[in-house]
């Protein structure tokens, strides 16, 4: 299997697209692989020869939740130590706190703007494909 | 877009580096409060309002680096506090630790930066550093 950079939980077609073609503005697109369920997203990373640098993940999916699909991947050895964006439309202060007490490493709200949100998401794959120290590459990671 | 003007907290004990990031924040715009603790039990006893005043900030860049108690127990105290364990806290370093970078990854650090050695590059860091955390949520 393939290894992507960045893998995105995304649900919704019309945010897909737009973070498609956001990181394909950016070169970045043949780096980024598409799920569209938390079990899709749990699949693909525990079968993965190597974690992607960044998570983007939705809270509001079908099958399994964004908040579960976390917990998920912070018990598991092959992915507790990758970055994840929640990357989502929900405000809710809840969600926020859940969130980085599941672990994750930082939550940004989609913008309603698509210029906005073409905005967000670059500043996001900036900041942790670009600038952020990746986690250390494991032989013994599973 | 919404900006997040709350304050930002700095753990880090050179003087010159605590410069750099005002000048940073200053020449990009960043003007959320910045609270500076030069140590890390300094940091926590202000996050935890010990001595009276109490920060509750968006963001913690810690140093690495620093006497008495290092970036990473630092890290692992707040991480271990029911009260500040969900705050996001960015590990800054002149050095690329492997070990560390796991450590601190394994305790869910917002971020993992060197600390460039040329001064454009490090006001440019820091500027970038500002901007992503205004745009983000915060607990």
């Amino acid at each position: 299997m393939d290894n992507a950079t960045i893998l995105l939980v995304e649900d919704d077609p019309n945010d897909e697209e737009l973070i498609l073609r956001t990181l394909r503005s950016m070169g970045l697109h043949e780096r980024a692989t598409v799920t569209r369920n938390g079990r899709e997203a749990l699949d693909y990373l525990f079968h993965a020869q190597r974690p992607p640098r960044l998570i983007l993940l939705d809270l509001k999916l079908p099958k399994m939740g964004g908040l579960e699909v976390l917990q998920a991947l912070r018990v598991d050895n092959r992915t507790r130590l990758t970055p994840v964006v929640v990357f989502t439309s929900s405000i809710e202060q809840t969600d926020v706190m859940t969130s980085y007490d599941l672990g994750a490493n930082s939550y940004v709200r989609k913008p309603v703007d698509y210029r906005e949100f073409s905005d967000a998401l670059k500043q996001i794959a900036g900041y942790w494909l670009n600038l952020n120290m990746p986690v250390p590459d494991r032989h013994d990671r599973h | 877009m919404h900006k997040n003007k709350g304050p930002i907290l700095l753990v880090e004990d050179d003087e010159v580096d605590v410069m750099m990031v005002q000048r940073a924040f200053k020449k990009h715009g960043i003007d959320n409060p910045l609270h500076v603790a030069e140590s890390g039990d300094r940091a926590l006893a202000l996050l935890r309002g010990e001595n009276g005043q109490r920060v509750v900030p968006i963001l913690i860049l810690f140093d690495l680096n620093m006497p008495r108690m290092n970036g990473i127990t630092f890290l692992k105290e707040l991480r271990a506090d029911p009260q500040l364990r969900a705050l996001p806290a960015v590990a800054l370093t002149s050095s690329s630790q492997p070990a560390d970078r796991e450590t601190a990854f394994e305790y869910n650090v917002a971020g993992y930066f060197i600390k460039p050695v040329s001064y454009e590059q490090l006001v440019e860091l820091f500027g970038n550093i500002g901007r992503y955390w205004q745009l983000s949520e915060h607990p």
